[in-house]
């Protein structure tokens, strides 16, 4: 513990940009992954499963393929190399949603094909309007929504690959724990690299804690 | 019936973990005494000096070197924890806190290289051609432009915070970008940001087409780089092949390895300069030792200063 306490400012810092990109990403990523998900589940078109198939295999991407396809984008010498982007917090940002968007609609098209499509019609029936029909599904399917957040949030915020290569590890700027993490273990420094993780860990509990709270009780009951 | 069931995944379960035991026993055996295992810094493994030295020896010898190539602290820092035989870094201070700590035994000079200092073409601190590299630094404090530090603890940042403060200036200007990383990742950003940096000669080298930066200073004594090779305390641990490691240390002084050593060119160009026994290395060595001015303790090695 006193070890992260002589890191004072300087943890508190890398903390925030740590979760200020992460649940940034989540932000922008999560709503066309729904969409993503939602067209997956209602539409039958030709090619479905094979596009299902491709979206699984993205999952499998390394982090790092990741951001060296955006480092490449970025460079000076790459196509959007004017944006000025490269090693930005915004370049984080759009690397983790590249790498949250795969597992965001797998997992959130796995939850809402569980739902009765009958809820679906009824709420339609009902009068709801289309968003509100959606809403109904995701309630519907809140277990396995909350899972895909949660594994999202979880892969993006571990991820040192993509980070470290968009983001540079900039100190005080592009930090963060992961990046952080590997720094330390560079160094030989290796207590403050487990300290530093363990402080993942628990701001990681902190939060599941929070939705499990949220999301109520996820036990099996007899479906009418 | 649930009694089937539970037979069953017992079944897997003795599978699965055969299975891992089984994965696990593929894995190559450690610690045979044809194995060195030698921790050194990226600017040597990067060059590719040792891919020139290590094969003919490993050949000779009937040994297989296995290079770990990590910076400096960590590569001490591995040797510290007995994870490698010995070690061949470039940090003066740190090493001799390395040997004073009874960590390393028997260090011997080996060879040197230089630094230099890289900048964009447009050089908006306007350090071009300066022979002092003290000044070319307050300059570019002065200027606030950016440069890029290693940040990493290695031999490198070692050595650009040595020369910061030496050049009487406190690296906290805005411009100032610790980043934690290797060498040739800190050029690729410095490229990119078009900033300042510090770099060893063999790394620019390798690298220099693929940049848009330019030596802007060079050949000040200040940034002169020497590298030592030492061996793991055998005392403090069990299982270290020492007798390799040593063998392996004293081929490298010896007047074969040192021919060796300045045999090596990258891109037509002498790299790395043999040291053993040199008058001059031991000076500037000292110059070097006095520029850091690093309060020797005994846990020296743990009160490193972070960046």
């Amino acid at each position: 513990m006193s070890l992260l306490l002589s890191m004072d400012g300087a943890l508190w810092e890398i903390i925030g940009v740590s979760f200020r990109v992460s649940l940034m990403a989540m932000l922008i990523a999560v709503p066309p992954a729904l969409l993503i998900a939602f067209v997956l589940v209602r539409c039958a078109f030709p090619g479905r499963w094979l596009l299902i198939s491709l979206i699984n295999t993205l999952m499998a991407v390394p982090t790092v393929v990741v951001g060296l396809l955006l480092f490449i984008l970025l460079s000076r010498a790459g196509p959007l190399g004017d944006w000025h982007l490269l090693f930005t917090q915004p370049a984080m940002v759009i690397g983790q949603i590249l790498l949250a968007l795969p597992i965001l609609v797998v997992m959130l098209h796995a939850a809402l094909a569980g739902v009765d499509k009958r809820a679906w019609e009824t709420a339609l029936q009902l009068g709801a309007s289309r968003r509100a029909a959606l809403w109904r599904l995701v309630m519907e399917a809140r277990f396995g929504v909350m899972a895909a957040l949660v594994a999202a949030f979880g892969r993006i915020i571990a991820e040192v690959g993509c980070a470290m290569m968009v983001g540079g590890n900039i100190a005080g700027f592009t930090r963060n724990i992961t990046t952080a993490i590997a720094l330390e273990t560079l160094k030989g420094e290796y207590a403050q690299g487990v300290a530093l993780g363990m402080v993942l860990l628990v701001l990681a509990l902190a939060l599941n804690l929070m939705l499990g709270l949220l999301r109520g009780r996820g036990q099996l009951v007899v479906q009418a | 019936m649930p009694q089937r069931h539970t037979l069953s995944s017992r079944r897997l379960l003795a599978t699965l973990a055969g299975l891992s035991f089984g994965a696990l026993s593929i894995l190559p055996a450690q610690a045979a005494d044809d194995i060195i295992r030698l921790a050194t810094t990226t600017s040597t493994y990067n060059s590719g000096l040792l891919d020139h030295l290590l094969p003919e020896y490993e050949e000779a010898h009937d040994v297989t070197i296995q290079v770990i190539a990590v910076g400096t602290g960590k590569a001490l820092r591995m040797g510290q924890d007995g994870d490698v035989d010995l070690v061949m870094t470039h940090a003066p201070g740190a090493e001799r806190k390395f040997v004073d700590a009874g960590y390393g035994v028997e260090p011997h000079g080996v060879m040197y290289n230089d630094f230099v200092l890289l900048g964009p073409e447009t050089d908006p601190a306007a350090i071009d051609g300066m022979q002092d590299v003290d000044a070319a630094l307050g300059k570019i404090a002065g200027a606030n432009a950016g440069f890029i530090s290693r940040g990493d603890d290695s031999g490198t940042h070692k050595k650009e915070l040595a020369l910061w403060q030496s050049a009487d200036v406190t690296p906290d200007f805005s411009g100032y970008k610790a980043v934690g990383q290797g060498m040739g990742k800190v050029l690729s950003m410095a490229s990119e940001l078009q900033d300042y940096t510090l770099s060893d000669r063999g790394t620019w080298l390798a690298m220099e087409d693929k940049l848009e930066l330019e030596i802007l200073v060079e050949g000040d004594a200040r940034l002169f780089n020497p590298y030592q090779v030492i061996l793991v305390n055998p005392a403090n641990h069990d299982g270290l092949n020492t007798r390799g490691a040593r063998e392996l240390a004293q081929w490298l002084i010896s007047s074969e390895g040192q021919q060796a050593i300045d045999d090596y060119r990258l891109k037509g160009k002498a790299l790395f300069h043999a040291s053993h026994g040199e008058t001059g290395f031991d000076a500037r060595q000292t110059a070097d030792r006095a520029s850091e001015r690093a309060p020797v303790k005994a846990k020296g090695a743990q009160a490193e200063p972070r960046s």
